[in-house]
């Protein structure tokens, strides 16, 4: 891909990504009522290119406690990628799939069912992604980390931050009972990019 | 007790005590504290990645890589009547958030960026007096030049000063 840099990409790449966004925030709110089982309902998700500074503050500031689930990508793009929730909402989630049973310390129960989530989540996202650009792309298996919104972000911030001064997120907000504010970030890895694009048939 | 400064992600400020300067949520980041004991001028940087030659377009942000944001931070602090030989350094962050295994050598970013900071003060010359750095939590961190003292926060755990 050249010089390009990730300002120039994102026009294009942008809305693929919210294409991507849709479809795979539907799928991955089909699957997530399929395991609540309620009703969970959804916004159209927003994608956003954001300074990095700006990412924090959207998901409530620095230092707001985030549940992260982080895995990587492989196949014919690699890669990583990363869902994000508010502890609280979290915590909800858990309650949810736990029946009431999820404590309140994130233990080893609440981490392996968050991962659970995690990866219905960001399966929907990789099938989307996969069945639009007839790729073949697997995750790997999650992890989960329970921190501050800014040491979580620092993550993708220093893959993106190679690139340029922005991120790529995906903010999508699901409710069955309460609102849950989902964050997604889609962390190719340089040379996917470029893949991603030409599967679709744009040449940059 | 001063005004407490707000550094954000890939940025750096200067400082004279009794103000202090914060930086919040240090990940794979690393916050380098440098204050003159005499003048007692200081400054915070957080930095994000440790290296700018190795990136195309690294112009944009200096203060986002070790290598050029320390000397500019150190640049900064003596125009506000700093001296460089009577800098002292402590630094914190540098977490390995995130432990699966990956391919690429952007996933140990964190001990990267500990290295490239504490090769740029060997460089500048700046001796490196304390440090609380690695493991695999995120770190709010305060420093006041008045004292030298280092504050450093994580989720469930005591304050510590370094």
């Amino acid at each position: 891909m050249g010089n390009l840099s990730l300002e120039q990409v994102s026009e294009v790449y942008y809305d693929v990504l919210k294409e991507i966004g849709n479809i795979g925030a539907g799928n991955a709110m089909t699957a997530l009522s399929q395991m609540l089982q309620c009703k969970v309902d959804m916004k159209v998700p927003q994608v956003k290119l954001l300074d990095i500074e700006e990412v924090g503050a959207l998901m409530g500031g620095e230092e707001q406690i985030m549940v992260a689930v982080y895995l990587g990508v492989e196949g014919d793009i690699t890669g990583s990628m990363m869902f994000l929730v508010e502890k609280e909402s979290a915590q909800h989630l858990l309650d949810k799939i736990m029946m009431g049973m999820a404590g309140k310390d994130f233990g080893e129960m609440e981490r392996s069912a968050m991962q659970e989530v995690g990866n219905i989540i960001t399966g929907a996202y990789l099938n989307s992604l996969s069945s639009l650009t007839n790729m073949t792309i697997y995750p790997t298996p999650p992890e989960v980390t329970i921190d501050m919104a800014g040491a979580i972000l620092s993550v993708p911030a220093a893959y993106f931050g190679i690139m340029g001064d922005k991120i790529l997120l995906i903010q999508s907000q699901f409710y069955d009972e309460v609102a849950i504010d989902g964050y997604f970030i889609l962390i190719p890895d340089l040379d996917s990019y470029a893949k991603i694009l030409a599967s679709l048939g744009i040449v940059i | 007790m001063g005004e407490i400064i707000k550094v954000g992600m890939a940025d750096l400020k200067t400082c004279v005590a009794p103000d202090g300067v914060i930086t919040l949520g240090l990940g794979s980041c690393v916050g380098i504290a440098i204050r003159d004991p005499i003048s007692k001028v200081g400054g915070l940087a957080h930095i994000m990645l440790p290296d700018s030659t190795a990136i195309r377009n690294a112009q944009q942000n200096i203060a986002k890589f070790a290598d050029t944001g320390i000397p500019e931070l150190v640049k900064q602090m003596e125009k506000r009547g700093a001296k460089r030989d009577r800098m002292v350094a402590k630094i914190a962050g540098g977490a390995t958030m995130f432990k699966f295994a990956g391919t690429s050598d952007t996933m140990q970013v964190g001990e990267r960026n500990i290295q490239a900071s504490k090769q740029t003060l060997v460089k500048l010359n700046i001796p490196l007096l304390a440090e609380d750095t690695g493991k695999n939590y995120g770190r709010t961190v305060t420093f006041f030049p008045e004292t030298g003292e280092f504050h450093i926060k994580a989720v469930g755990k005591t304050i510590l000063i370094i």
